[in-house]
């Protein structure tokens, strides 16, 4: 069970707007560079995000750039999992294979700075400030066992091959 | 039933009937890492405990992004990708070779190879006929060592195209005009399979331009048939032998079909900051732009310089609007040398750039100040892009480019033709 505050973002948050291309100095530096994250989107956030919380989008949340930098520091922020209507190809396999649950559901009746608490086995967010409860679409099998396994990486290491 | 290009590529490259929909592992022909997102693939790979890459041959480090370097963070970046291809035996593309997919164009990719590279615009080798797709560093780490990968074999979104490109129309202004119909993720998931009259009658370049931008519609990939002028441009580029026919079967399932006459198509500009936010030229006419950058993996090749070349030959630069050029490779900068294209810009007031991606991702060489407007022929245009948040990107063709340069604000490149 994840329990945090939703920070609401609208569509078309892009992977610019998550980590900055004039940031790619940092690159090699992840903390520095985890003080950027969603700067261009909301300034505020970095210092308002607390460990648990999600991030809350609309449609096509990560589209742009293939730069698995942009999940990793919203994870590295705290982020548990992000709740979006829908989500771009490569920024949804980076966050999984980082073992950073993309969720894909209604987000409209979200508002910013609500309590939520979602079931990851069930499949469910509850909006503990007003009181709806939502369920989300299913990960495909594949992103799943990646998933549990904590990230891509760490499922090789265990398996050393994919498995279907 | 017949298949889709997409279908076909991955039939062949998982050895069973991949239809749209299935989960397949594949076999990668090529995979390549670049100086932003190499980094941290190098790091993933390491800690993957894969111990040696499969193909080190077909294992490409490309130095491209901030290149010549502009900081020694960079600096050291470039180091540990150098170090990484000297202890592996990949191959490594120097700063000043060109931009990674037009690399991949001229010299590595062919029909029916499976590519995978951590940047998104991998998908422009689809323009000879190769799934080539982007993905994160976890993924391409783990294709460096094991020689494949997991997909979701998309469905295929058909687009017909017919008609004669009319005169300062061209395959930029195709896929703008494409990308503002179905918006940005239009064809999320989905495969974009080019074919009709006027697909037959394009150059590579015109391809690779439409294939690199099909991510901006979201699409995992953009296919095109690999047929005469693909075998023609593979001889030219010394290399005939990699050519193969590849075309979609006559019954192949569509999940959709776009049909585009290009001879309706007019001078289109994908405006701040979306790349579906898209209007024409000519009625953006009277908007400033302070800077024209001309190049990158979208339109940075010899057509796109004799395009800019041709209009400004003898005029010069609006005295408020700087000119920047970046030639995608090396190859296309010599060539551009010979034709004396260069020397033409050069004349018109432009600022030659080594070949390589310049200032498209906003890291060096021409970051826009607080409040400026550049007309790009990149591929995007998102808030803080090109380095600067306050800033202003459109996007266009390259004899757009030339013609908003002269004026000094976005100009329909018919009125200086």
């Amino acid at each position: 069970m994840l329990r945090g505050r939703a920070f609401k973002f609208g569509d078309s948050i892009s992977t610019d707007h998550i980590i900055p291309g004039r940031y790619a100095h940092l690159r090699s530096n992840l903390p520095e560079l985890a003080k950027h994250v969603l700067e261009d989107a909301d300034p505020s956030f970095v210092s308002k995000v607390k460990k648990g919380d999600f991030i809350v989008a609309g449609s096509n949340f990560g589209l742009g750039s293939s730069r698995e930098h942009a999940p990793l520091v919203i994870k590295m922020a705290g982020v548990s999992a992000i709740l979006a209507r829908s989500v771009a190809r490569i920024f949804f396999r980076n966050a999984i294979n980082l073992g950073l649950p993309v969720l894909i559901c209604d987000t409209d009746h979200i508002d910013d700075g609500d309590e939520l608490e979602v079931d990851l086995a069930e499949g469910t967010v509850k909006d503990l400030t007003n009181g709806r409860e939502l369920t989300f679409g299913r990960i495909p099998e594949v992103m799943l066992r990646i998933l549990d396994e904590g990230g891509l990486i760490s499922y090789i290491q265990k398996h050393g091959d994919f498995k279907l | 039933m017949g298949k889709t290009l997409a279908e076909k590529i991955l039939s062949a490259g998982t050895g069973n009937d991949a239809r749209a929909g299935d989960m397949v592992i594949a076999r990668v022909d090529l995979v390549f890492i670049q100086d932003t997102t190499g980094p941290l693939t190098i790091k993933q790979f390491q800690a993957s405990g894969l111990k040696r890459l499969a193909n080190p041959q077909r294992t490409v480090v490309f130095i491209d992004h901030a290149a010549p370097s502009p900081t020694s963070t960079l600096s050291n970046d470039h180091l540990f990708l150098r170090q990484f291809a000297q202890e592996t035996g990949a191959i490594l593309s120097e700063l000043g070779s060109g931009v990674c997919h037009q690399l991949v164009a001229e010299s590595l990719a062919r029909p029916g190879d499976i590519v995978v590279g951590s940047d998104s615009h991998t998908v422009t080798a689809g323009g000879l006929g190769a799934f080539a797709t982007g993905m994160g560093s976890s993924d391409v780490a783990v294709a460096m060592g094991l020689g494949k990968t997991w997909f979701r074999v998309p469905e295929s979104i058909r687009v017909v195209v017919s008609g004669d490109f009319p005169k300062g129309v061209g395959a930029k202004d195709l896929i703008l005009h494409l990308i503002g119909r179905i918006g940005v993720d239009g064809a999320t998931y989905k495969a974009l399979e080019f074919s009709g009259a006027a697909v037959a009658a394009m150059s590579m370049s015109q391809r690779f331009t439409i294939a690199n931008m099909v991510v901006e519609a979201g699409a995992k990939v953009g296919l095109f048939p690999a047929d005469e002028t693909t075998r023609k441009y593979l001889v030219a580029q010394g290399r005939g032998d990699d050519y193969e026919p590849l075309s979609p079967d006559g019954d192949a399932v569509y999940e959709q079909t776009i049909e585009i006459n290009v001879a309706e198509l007019e001078p289109t500009v994908a405006r701040p900051h979306r790349m579906d936010n898209t209007a024409l030229a000519r009625e953006l006419k009277g908007t400033k732009i302070q800077q024209v950058f001309i190049g990158t993996c979208t339109n940075g090749r010899l057509e796109d310089l004799a395009v800019a070349a041709g209009i400004l030959k003898g005029k010069k630069c609006h005295p408020a609007t700087r000119l920047i050029i970046a030639p995608a490779s090396r190859q296309v900068l010599l060539e551009a040398i010979k034709a004396g294209y260069l020397q033409t810009l050069v004349e018109a007031g432009a600022t030659i750039l080594p070949a390589g991606c310049g200032p498209c991702l906003g890291l060096h060489q021409g970051v826009l100040g607080d409040g400026e407007a550049c007309l790009s022929t990149a591929n995007r245009n998102f808030k803080g892009r090109m380095g600067n948040p306050e800033a202003f990107v459109y996007l266009a063709s390259p004899a757009t480019a030339a013609a908003t340069a002269i004026s000094g604000e976005i100009t329909d490149p018919r009125e200086v033709l």
